[in-house]
């Protein structure tokens, strides 16, 4: 029994521990809630973003690649789409069963298998695996018809480059292909809008305007929850496709220039005289571009690289050949231009010819007899333009033929792969190689042999100079692009009297159009397809005694020491517009084997002449 | 006489229903419903297990509430020992044969229910200390003897649950013990000294620690250094809890939770949820809702004429309070993250049923307030 007295002690214990404790709790809760406050109040902006964060994910779609279009809006690279078959390897819940049924319904090769098997473990689960990126209609459906089985398989439907003119603009475009980690470190842009297996340009136009070309990601948004699934779409933003691009080429005749160069090795490139717009560049042989934007396949890639006539190399832009004699006109008009020779300057061709204690051998053994400057261009006469050349010195012709376009990029930075050529002078050769200028050097550059080397758009522009008058031009391959970049010195002479242009120009005329002319054979009558030109037939390797007492045919030397045949011409020779180059390599001369091509395609090209001059006015007329 | 007995007893029970505090049964109500529609939130706003579970549960306990409030108080403190006696065999029961659940053996199979004894120990523990120290005299409080026999009642269900093992609720039962013996009158400087004491011992007890608890202390002061990890849970809480804002996002419109980056939502994070989805205002209308409860609570103990009605409420109410504190702090980040429910709105029916006892023993005091003890 507790006493009255100790409960009275208790409880006046017991209550002043309650309103102390009371008291703490209070402070407690305030506590609490001002912690609710900092929270929920204070840095609410904060939390909501992070709120946002953690439920809101974006998605990168690939952008559209935009279009190339030739002169007359062909479409010569566009898009089409391809059918993929998509695999997440976390959404799937037996990826092994899944892979499996997708390997038998798709029919696919062991090795393509392990190759698919081996990019999914190096991949994140989350990851999106490509297990086909292009898949015929039948397949595509017949994988429709499966999924109820394959959990986790996406049938996509995406958009991919196409070439429909397949191996025609390939040196040109250049080909699409995956980005690589390359790629991505070297341009900004594509870092940017990267998604995987996005495809950029790897060579050509489509590498030098990837930023145009490339376009805008589309961008989905989605609410996910705590595992990344995708809840709900929140915006769909679409992208801009890239810009078009618009080329000068004409699409018929890059294909007869592809036409004509088949199964040869070669260059065929026109320009138009007066605005430089190149009409048709082709190198032969080509390869088909589509097959690199799904990735070409290992055997496909050895045959392109293997092949001797070399279908990587752009032989128009990065190919440095001798100019033989197409580099006649030049060294003709240069010692016009200095004075060197008159028109009536005459030397007599014995076949050969002893200078400075060396022979120097014309291409025709029992000599042309006295020639004057015409006759020589017409007969392409090696004597003459040795003794012409000697009279001159390589630092005059040198000059003349760098004004013309030799011996320098014709687009600039256009394109990555262009090559200089090589105009030599005695200085170059002081600099580049420590050695004085032998004399000797100058009587073969005279003949285009020896140390320069000129690349075939060269030719074409140094003909074209030619052609127009002597007046500069800049030749482009792109239209509508030189608003603000119209050069200050674009139709500056770069004579100093037309008439030795004239006489030039007739003397090529000559070489075609009358007897005994290189060209003579490849000559047209029709005075509106007639046309002037200049052959070169380059020797790739030194002619020795006993191959002069050979003589042998083309078709009996090796393949690779068969001479290259080129061509160089203009017309129509009343009214010029056009010039062109043809290369063919190892092909034998230039007046049996390019300069036949020549007659081809000038026959196409005055006949598209008219098409293209009345689409440009309708251009106009349109605006 | 028989039947003026019955008639008497009958006029008893008007007596004691009208003697019921309605405020504290409004109050429980009231937090029982909020309860459920965070609970029916929680299941993505539809009735799916966790809701029909809990309100399966809040109602039976509601009602067994109902029950033990009219059971005399005296019933209560007779059966003081006995059911702490019970509890104890229950929790050995427990170390030897109980269930284990995600790395801990705390639950007992009873066939139609899994039973958390150290739950229960969180009410019975007062109920036990309460009963012992209204038979102590004031001046044997402090005596050597009790101060011993209390410690021995408080490290023996806390001993048996620290090795399940289950730190929280072993730190909430020695809290609700601790507090008996503050409200009884133990010396103040014992509680100081022990204070001190541990504080000091604070690294020893780290170094005893389980390395998942040494995270969690690791994590809780610096989240940032696991955010997808160890801390994910606590950073992902604060984010809910601030996105929230004053209005809150809206009832079933908590994004944090929908979409799952809430970890425990159901149990220890649902005030989380709750305070997502009715910001800072439904924060601090459900901590309103506690505190009159816990006042409530309080001033039944006042008005109790036994000292042993009132040691428990007060007790009781501290504990309520500390329950609450603790889980908050918890949710809010400023405590490390320790297993410990929120009275009656998390899931689980051992904690709402010891609540539940709880209350109703509170009820009971309040109806038989003036009933005086032995």
């Amino acid at each position: 029994m507790l006493s009255q007295s100790d409960n009275a002690v208790k409880l006046n214990s017991i209550n002043r521990r309650v309103f102390i404790l009371s008291a703490a709790k209070i402070i407690i809760f305030g506590g609490i809630i001002s912690r609710l406050f900092f929270l929920q109040v204070k840095e609410n902006k904060r939390y909501l973003t992070l709120s946002d964060k953690n439920r809101i994910r974006e998605w990168k779609l690939p952008p559209v690649r935009g279009d190339f279009k030739d002169f007359f809006g062909n479409t010569i690279a566009g898009n089409f789409e391809s059918y993929q078959l998509h695999i997440v390897p976390e959404q799937v819940e037996n990826f092994r069963y899944v892979i499996n049924r997708v390997k038998d319904i798709l029919e696919l090769s062991d090795k393509k298998y392990q190759k698919i098997i081996k990019k999914k473990n190096e991949i994140k689960p989350w990851e999106t695996l490509v297990v086909a990126d292009n898949l015929s209609w039948e397949k595509f459906s017949r994988i429709n018809n499966h999924l109820y089985d394959l959990n986790g398989v996406k049938p996509i439907i995406s958009i991919s480059r196409n070439y429909p003119y397949k191996e025609n603009f390939t040196h040109i475009l250049g080909y699409v292909s995956q980005a690589n980690e390359n790629d991505i470190l070297l341009n900004e842009n594509i870092k940017n809008k990267f998604v995987p297996g996005l495809k950029i340009g790897k060579t050509g136009l489509e590498k030098s305007f990837e930023d145009d070309l490339i376009g805008d990601n589309s961008i989905e948004r989605y609410e996910v929850n705590a595992y990344g699934r995708r809840i709900s779409q929140l915006a769909f933003k679409n992208g801009e496709k890239g810009k078009t691009v618009k080329l000068t080429i004409d699409t018929e005749i890059q294909q007869l220039a592809n036409q004509l160069l088949k199964d040869k090795a070669g260059s065929i490139c026109v320009m138009d005289i007066f605005t430089g717009q190149v009409v048709a560049m082709h190198s032969s042989p080509s390869f088909d571009p589509n097959a690199f934007v799904f990735g070409i396949s290992q055997d496909e890639w050895q045959l392109i690289r293997n092949n001797p006539m070399k279908p990587l190399l752009n032989k128009t832009l990065s190919g440095n050949y001798s100019p033989g004699s197409t580099i006649k006109p030049i060294v003709a008009l240069s010692a016009l231009e200095n004075g060197i020779v008159s028109p009536g300057f005459t030397v007599k061709c014995d076949g050969k010819r002893e200078m400075y204690g060396q022979t120097y051998h014309c291409w025709k053994k029992e000599g042309h007899g006295f020639m004057n400057l015409k006759d020589a261009m017409k007969q392409s006469c090696d004597s003459y333009f040795y003794e012409v050349a000697r009279r001159l010195g390589v630092d005059r012709l040198s000059d003349t033929a760098k004004k013309f376009g030799l011996g320098k990029k014709v687009f600039g930075d256009l394109f990555e792969n262009e090559k200089n050529g090589l105009i030599p002078s005695t200085s170059w050769k002081k600099n580049a190689l420590g050695k004085n200028w032998l004399l000797g050097e100058t009587i073969i550059t005279g003949i285009g042999q020896g140390y320069i080397q000129t690349t075939p758009i060269q030719l074409c522009l140094m003909t074209a100079q030619i052609a127009n008058g002597g007046y500069k031009i800049y030749p482009k391959i792109i239209l509508d692009n030189d608003d603000g970049l119209i050069k200050k010195d674009k139709f500056t002479p770069l004579y100093k009297n037309s008439k030795n242009i004239k006489i030039v120009q007739e003397a090529m005329f000559s070489s075609t159009n009358e007897v005994r002319g290189t060209s003579y054979k490849s000559r047209i009558e029709d005075p509106k397809y007639q046309f002037a030109g200049k052959t070169g037939t380059v020797q790739v390797k030194r002619i020795t005694k006993k191959d002069r007492e050979l003589d042998l045919k083309t078709f009996e030397i090796p393949y690779e020491d068969r001479d290259h045949a080129l061509y160089i011409a203009f017309g129509p020779y009343k009214n010029p517009s056009y010039a062109i180059s043809i290369l063919v390599e190892h092909g034998g001369s230039g007046g049996s084997v390019a300069a036949p091509l020549a007659k081809k395609l000038f026959k196409k090209i005055i006949d598209r002449h008219e098409v293209r001059k009345n689409f440009e006015n309708k251009r106009y007329l349109d605006i | 006489m028989f039947t003026l007995n019955r008639l008497s007893n009958n006029n008893n029970f008007y007596q004691k229903l009208k003697e019921l505090d309605f405020i504290l049964l409004a109050c429980i109500l009231l937090l029982g419903f909020i309860s459920l529609t965070t609970m029916y939130s929680t299941d993505g706003g539809e009735v799916l297990f966790h809701t029909r579970s809990h309100f399966t549960k809040f109602f039976i306990f509601t009602s067994l509430m109902l029950l033990i409030s009219f059971l005399n108080i005296r019933f209560w403190f007779s059966i003081g020992y006995v059911t702490y006696i019970i509890v104890i065999a229950m929790l050995i029961w427990t170390v030897n044969f109980g269930v284990t659940a995600s790395g801990s053996q705390r639950w007992i199979d009873l066939y139609f229910i899994n039973i958390q004894p150290s739950e229960l120990m969180k009410i019975f523990i007062i109920l036990c200390l309460a009963k012992y120290f209204h038979r102590r005299k004031i001046e044997n409080v402090n005596s050597f003897y009790s101060v011993i026999i209390s410690l021995i009642i408080i490290f023996l269900p806390m001993s048996l649950v620290v090795i399940q093992p289950d730190l929280g609720t072993a730190l909430l039962i020695s809290i609700s013990g601790i507090m008996v013996l503050w409200f009884a009158g133990l010396n103040q400087k014992y509680f100081f000294y022990s204070f001190l004491i541990s504080v000091l011992s604070l690294p020893f007890i780290i170094s005893f620690l389980k390395p998942y608890q040494k995270l969690r202390i690791l994590t809780f002061l610096n989240p940032d250094r696991d955010p997808l990890g160890a801390g994910y849970q606590i950073i992902q809480s604060k984010i809910a809890v601030g996105s929230g804002g004053i209005f809150g996002k809206g009832f079933l419109k908590g994004t944090q939770s929908y979409l799952e980056f809430l970890p425990e939502k159901h149990t220890d994070f649902i005030f989380t949820l709750f305070s997502e989805e009715f910001g800072f205002i439904g924060s601090v209308f459900l901590l309103l809702i506690y505190s009159i409860i816990i006042y409530r609570i309080i001033y039944i103990g006042f008005i109790s004429r036994s000292y042993f009605a009132k040691l428990f409420c007060y007790s009781f109410g501290a504990s309520i309070f500390v329950y609450i504190v603790i889980n908050m702090s918890m949710v809010l980040g400023m405590l490390p993250i320790v297993g410990s429910p929120l009275p009656i709105m998390s899931y689980g029916g051992s904690s709402m049923l010891a609540t539940m006892i709880g209350f109703g023993i509170v009820m009971s005091a309040k109806i038989h307030s003036q009933q005086s003890i032995a």
